[in-house]
C-alpha cells in the first residue's frame, strides 16, 4: 500500500503518513461498522484521500499540482499493488545509493520493519540509522532516481544489485546464529521477488541457496557452541527446507552455481567430486579461492586441501589460517595446527567463531 | 526533467578493456541532437587552475587546483534528463567513463526547497 502511494505522491514520508492514518482509522472504525468488503481498496482510498488533502495544503507549489492532476487519474487495484512493490524494491536497491542505505532503505519500506528494529539488526545506534533512512530517501529525490522497474536493457544488471542486497541481509542473520530473525525476512523478501519475477533462475537460485544455508539453523550452534558441518546432527537439519531448496536449483548464473554448491553439502552422500568445478565457475577473489582449497581437501584428502592452501595467492582473509589449522589437525600434525588455531584466533572475527577455535585449540595441545 | 552536470575527470585507474573507445565528438553530437545536452568544456589544464577562497574579509588566491595527485577535473557537461538512470547512461557512453570517472551532480536552483 505504501508502495502504491509512493508511485502516486511520489513522497516517501508523505506516504507512510497517510499509511498510518488510515490503519488507525480503520482500527477506529472497523469494530463498529464492520470490515468492508475490499479493505485493501478501503484503505488505499482513505490514505489516498488524506494525501490530497496534504497536498492541497501545500498546493502553491505547482509542481504538487501536478500531482493532483496525476492522482486523480489514476485508479487501484491489486495488478498495480503488485508491480509497485517490484518498483519500490527496485527504486530502493538503485546502485546511485549507498550500500548501506540500499539495506536499510529496503528493509524500512519493503519489509515494514521500524527503525528501531533495523538500527538493532545493524548494531548501529538508532539516530545513525534514521539519518542513513532520511539521507536516502533525499537522494532518490534530489538526484532524480526514478520510481520504477529498470527497462530489460538494465534489469540483468539491477537484479544483480536487489539480489546482492538480499543476500547481505541473509548473511547478516547466517554468520550472527542468533539473529535468525533477520535470515529469515531475507527469505521471505526473497519469496516475495520470486512471486513477482518466477521465470527468473537468478532470483530461484538465491532462494535455494538462502533455504539450503537456513535449513541446518538448528544444528550449526548447539548449546552456544558452533558445530562444524560433518560432527552436526543430520535429525537437526530441516527437510522440508532442504527438499524445496534442492526442487530450485538448475544450471545458471552467480547464485544458481552458489545453490548448487550448497546442494552437494544438503545431499550429504559424500560425493564431492563436483564441488571444485562449481567453484571454478564462480571466479576469483581471496574468500572464494580459500573456499575452493578447501573443497580440494574434501574430494581429494587434507594433504591436497594444505597444497592446494599453499598454493593460494596472499591475503589476508582471515579464514585461511584457521582452514590450515583444519587440515593440519586432520593429519595429526598437532604442533603446526595449534600454531595456525593460534594464528586464526588473532584474527577471529565473532564470538561463536572464536569458541570454536579455542575450543580446538585445547583439543590440539592436550 | 531534472539538470545534471557531469563532471569528466581523470583518475589513476582507467579500464583495461581492450575494445575501441566510443568517439568524444559523436558523443557531443548525438547529446546535443537529442536534448540532453545542453551545454559543456573542456577545461584548461590543472596547473592552470586558480583557486579563491575569502577568510576574516581576505580575499586568498592560490595556484593549483584543489585536488591533488591524479585525480583531476578535465571537462564538464550540463544534461537535461528524465532521471538519474538517463544521466548515468549518457555518461557511460563517454568516452572518459573508461579512461577516468565521471561524477553525476543533480542541479539545485535557488528556488527550489529540498527540506
Amino acid at each position: 500500500m505504501v508502495s502504491t502511494l509512493i508511485r502516486i505522491t511520489g513522497d516517501w514520508s508523505l506516504a507512510e503518513d497517510c499509511t498510518a492514518d488510515a490503519f488507525e482509522k480503520a482500527i477506529a472504525r472497523w469494530p463498529n461498522d464492520g470490515v468492508p468488503d475490499n479493505p485493501g481498496a478501503w484503505l488505499t482510498t482513505v490514505a489516498k484521500n488524506k494525501a490530497l488533502d496534504k497536498l492541497r495544503r501545500a498546493a502553491n507549489e505547482a509542481r504538487k499540482l501536478e500531482q493532483i492532476a496525476i492522482m486523480n487519474e489514476l485508479e487501484v487495484d491489486d495488478v498495480e499493488l503488485t508491480d509497485d512493490r517490484l518498483r519500490l524494491i527496485f527504486t530502493c536497491c538503485h546502485p546511485a545509493l549507498p550500500l548501506e542505505a540500499r539495506v536499510a532503505l529496503t528493509l524500512r519500506t519493503v519489509a515494514g520493519l521500524t527503525t528501531p528494529e533495523i538500527a538493532s539488526a545493524f548494531l548501529v545506534p538508532e539516530p545513525t540509522m534514521a539519518q542513513r533512512l532520511v539521507r536516502a530517501q533525499k537522494k532518490i529525490k534530489n538526484a532524480g532516481i526514478p520510481y520504477r522497474v529498470p527497462p530489460i536493457e538494465l534489469l540483468p544488471e539491477r537484479l544483480g544489485g536487489v539480489l546482492a542486497v538480499l543476500y547481505l541481509l541473509f548473511n547478516a542473520g547466517y554468520t550472527a546464529v542468533s539473529r535468525v530473525d533477520l535470515a529469515e525476512e531475507a527469505i521471505r523478501l526473497t519469496r516475495v521477488l520470486l512471486q513477482l519475477m518466477p521465470a527468473e533462475s537468478e532470483v530461484q537460485g538465491l532462494l535455494a541457496l538462502e533455504l539450503l544455508q537456513h535449513s541446518r539453523r538448528r544444528a550449526r550452534l548447539v548449546d552456544g557452541e558452533l558445530v562444524p558441518l560433518e560432527e552436526q546432527d543430520r535429525g537437526l537439519w530441516d527437510s522440508s527446507l532442504i527438499e524445496e531448496g534442492l526442487s530450485l536449483v538448475r544450471a545458471g548464473g552467480r547464485y544458481q552455481t552458489q545453490a548448487a554448491i550448497a546442494a552437494v553439502h544438503a545431499r550429504d552422500d559424500g560425493d564431492y567430486s563436483g564441488l571444485v568445478a562449481l567453484y571454478d565457475r564462480l571466479g576469483d577473489g581471496p574468500v572464494i579461492a580459500l573456499n575452493r582449497a578447501v573443497a580440494i581437501g574434501m574430494a581429494h584428502g587434507p594433504e591436497a586441501g594444505l597444497a592446494a592452501i599453499a598454493a593460494l595467492p596472499a591475503s589476508d582473509y582471515y579464514l585461511v589460517p584457521a582452514a590450515r589449522a583444519d587440515f593440519l589437525r586432520r593429519l595429526g600434525r598437532l604442533d603446526e595446527a595449534a600454531e595456525q588455531y593460534r594464528r586464526a584466533l588473532e584474527v577471529v572475527k565473532t564470538d561463536d567463531e572464536r569458541r570454536y577455535l579455542e575450543r580446538r585449540l585445547a583439543e590440539v595441545e592436550a | 526533467m531534472t539538470r545534471y552536470i557531469m563532471f569528466v575527470c581523470v583518475d589513476g585507474d582507467p579500464d583495461t578493456d581492450p575494445a575501441p573507445e566510443p568517439d568524444i565528438e559523436k558523443w557531443v553530437a548525438d547529446n546535443d541532437a537529442s536534448g540532453k545536452r545542453v551545454g559543456g568544456d573542456r577545461l584548461t589544464e590543472p596547473q592552470d587552475a586558480t583557486m579563491v577562497r575569502l577568510r576574516d574579509g581576505k580575499t586568498l588566491v592560490t595556484d593549483g587546483p584543489f585536488t591533488e595527485g591524479k585525480e583531476f577535473i578535465v571537462g564538464f557537461d550540463l544534461l537535461e534528463c528524465d532521471s538519474m538512470d538517463e544521466a548515468i547512461a549518457i555518461a557511460a557512453s563517454h568516452p572518459m567513463a573508461r579512461r577516468g570517472r565521471i561524477e553525476i551532480r543533480a542541479s539545485w536552483p535557488l528556488e527550489l526547497d529540498l527540506s
